[in-house]
């Protein structure tokens, strides 16, 4: 798979973390819900990649799976690698795993709600967590925490290090987080859909922190996201998941002007547009796939359309059809390794 | 009275008393609607914009009397909404009907999804089977759900389809004025753009009103014909849509409409607000925006601007503009 990437490192930037063809199925009673199926992604270091889908797409599985944090059983990482400094974090001794958790790698959840634990401070959460990976004292620990709270543009860190998770609002336990989650300067930063439960205005806010982050840390961001709108704001590369699998990868600005799979291209044209006078908004016919009883062929052929008899039996492969822009579809295989752009 | 106006509401409040202790006593009121005054004409979609907790639902309820107010008027029709009882006020909300945000949670999972259907029509009084029949399957019909559908239950539906569920149970009396809050909010994109192409279709066939309540003003944009923005309990601006997002007044609603991050790139700068929306128990003197607001003057530390019409048409609640 390296081939597919191959091509845009000319910015010469390394590969921190590689995922090889993912596969974390669910065995449950009513059937296997193979909720990521076969996922190829590397992660530079310093980009943003957006992992864009609607629910039950598996791109928030594809995330939990890099630090084995889905529920198993009934979860599985039935094949492919997840390679991080050399080590293969999908198979590797759970003690190593526990040590990259958090500090090398680290995680923000949609809901900060349900994240925090009731009945510890602020304060004491961050803390613990500066104590588990570093050697340092509590006094220590609680400054990095007052630290980072100010970071994130929180007003009177010191008090608010004192406070319960419920004598703040959402926005305020997001951006706790957040801090929590830099707290041992991760290479990594796993952000699933941080902002879907928190207002407009305190979206504006949250980004604003995670766009200077990225350009004030060496860190690379995973952004899992339904929200193409936040994509633009946020992300450098794209990764469009449909069915447990990417079916299109581009830099950011690439794939919102030229989007290739059926897809991207409905999603990105039902989005209601500030801008848009039309009084119709195109849509996707059909819903999103039952996981249980995937389509067989690619999984969009009941709602592409452009469907062609060969989708309906085939799988597509990912095909390059420029440079930075891969894609899964079978419109494109004539194209495929061409450098053309379509 | 003029005969277009469907809906009008005067001076409506709603305060819920906080209390604790052992006695119960009162601490303090939560305003959670204070002072809304607002008019909808027949056929219109008036758009409802605003933060969580700013009051947008509990005024949608009040409308309907799932609320009982605390002061104000709502005239529906004619009809002084606040003072009726039993048939009447059945028979009134026959017109007036909701539908709500999560629509798993607005079905009972043991009851067919035709069995729902068939149930807002007996509550108002049809108990002929061949008519329910009839009425169901047409209603069904409307939605885009397949007659088929009718003995499966509501697990067996998406998200989406079950948002069908509910629009079909809202149109079960012909009403005049649906309540939409938050009908798109917890659907996917893709799905999101069909139930709000359904909602417009339905307001083109059928002529009715929505009272459409949301927190994303791209969606307002698209099927509204007039916005209302509300902050802590109360209107701070009112206009036709063309001109609302042409001339916006509010710095609020400039900082709302520059949250949300467009696919195309525009000049607007981007407004960052400050700190999180008041507490409602204890809103801040004077104009309620003025502790995050970007162009604060000192007069709107103390006084409170008053909702006058800036252009013909638009109102605002503003001390820039009076």
């Amino acid at each position: 798979m390296k081939s597919v990437y191959g091509n845009y490192a000319e910015v010469k930037s390394e590969i921190v973390l590689e995922v090889i063809n993912l596969k974390t199925w669910f065995f449950t009673r009513r059937g296997i819900v193979k909720a990521v199926n076969g996922v190829d992604f590397a992660l530079e270091s310093g980009e943003c990649l957006c992992l864009v889908g609607e629910s039950g797409c598996g791109k928030s599985v594809t995330a939990l799976s890099i630090l084995r944090l889905f529920d198993s059983p009934p979860g599985r990482i039935v094949q492919g690698k997840v390679i991080y400094g050399g080590t293969d974090l999908a198979q590797c001794p759970m003690p190593y795993l526990r040590k990259i958790r958090g500090k090398d790698i680290a995680m923000v959840f949609q809901n900060a709600q349900s994240s925090l634990n009731p009945v510890f401070t602020i304060g004491d959460q961050i803390a613990e967590q500066v104590m588990v990976h570093q050697r340092v004292s509590r006094p220590e620990a609680l400054d990095r925490a007052r630290t980072l709270l100010e970071e994130m543009n929180i007003p009177q860190p010191g008090r608010v290090l004192k406070m319960y998770p419920h004598q703040m609002s959402g926005g305020m336990k997001q951006r706790a987080m957040i801090a929590m989650s830099l707290s041992c300067n991760p290479a990594i930063l796993i952000a699933d859909e941080p902002t879907t439960s928190v207002d407009v205005t305190i979206r504006a806010q949250i980004i604003y922190i995670l766009q200077e982050l990225k350009n004030g840390r060496d860190m690379s961001v995973i952004f899992i996201t339904h929200d193409l709108s936040l994509v633009k704001e946020i992300g450098d590369r794209a990764a469009v998941v449909y069915g447990g699998k990417i079916v299109e990868v581009a830099p950011v600005e690439h794939i919102l002007k030229n989007p290739a799979h059926p897809y991207t291209v409905g999603l990105i044209d039902c989005l209601p547009d500030l801008s848009a006078q039309s009084r119709r908004l195109p849509s996707i016919p059909g819903n999103t796939p039952n996981p249980l009883d995937m389509p067989p062929g690619c999984p969009f052929h009941p709602r592409c359309p452009k469907v062609m008899d060969i989708c309906r039996e085939v799988e597509p492969a990912m095909v390059n059809i420029a440079d930075v822009h891969t894609v899964c579809c079978h419109l494109f295989v004539n194209m495929g390794g061409g450098s053309g752009n379509g | 009275m003029d005969s277009s106006l469907l809906l009008q509401v005067k001076g409506l409040r709603k305060y819920y008393r906080v209390t604790a202790g052992l006695m119960s006593r009162t601490r303090g009121e939560i305003r959670a609607v204070d002072g809304v005054s607002l008019s909808i004409n027949r056929g219109e979609v008036l758009g409802l914009v605003g933060e969580s907790g700013c009051g947008k639902s509990t005024l949608g309820k009040i409308i309907l009397r799932l609320e009982e107010p605390t002061a104000g008027e709502i005239n529906f029709n004619g009809i002084d909404v606040i003072n009726l009882k039993g048939r009447d006020l059945r028979e009134m909300r026959g017109k007036m009907q909701i539908i709500f945000q999560d629509p798993d949670s607005s079905l009972d999972p043991r009851m067919t999804v035709g069995g729902s259907i068939e149930e807002a029509l007996v509550v108002h009084g049809i108990s002929d089977s061949a008519e329910l029949e009839e009425r169901v399957a047409r209603l069904m019909e409307k939605v885009g759900l397949e007659a088929g559908f009718r003995e499966r239950y509501p697990h067996e539906f998406s998200g989406g389809q079950k948002q069908r569920i509910g629009i079909a149970r809202a149109l079960a009396m012909d009403p005049q004025l649906i309540i939409a809050d938050e009908p798109v909010s917890a659907l996917d994109v893709s799905v999101q753009a069909q139930v709000l192409n359904l909602m417009m279709d339905i307001r083109d066939r059928d002529g009715l009103a929505y009272l459409f309540v949301s927190h994303d003003l791209s969606v307002v944009k698209y099927l509204s014909d007039r916005v209302a923005v509300m902050y802590l309990g109360k209107i701070v601006e009112l206009a036709d849509k063309e001109e609302f997002f042409r001339n916006p007044l509010h710095p609020y609603t400039e900082a709302l409409l520059s949250a949300i991050a467009s696919l195309r790139p525009d000049g607007r700068n981007r407004i960052l607000l400050t700190g999180d929306v008041p507490s409602p128990l204890n809103p801040p003197s004077g104009c309620r925006f003025h502790t995050r607001c970007h162009r604060m003057m000192p007069v709107c530390q103390q006084i409170e601007p008053q909702f006058t019409e800036s252009a013909p048409g638009h109102y605002v609640s503003c001390h820039l503009y009076t």
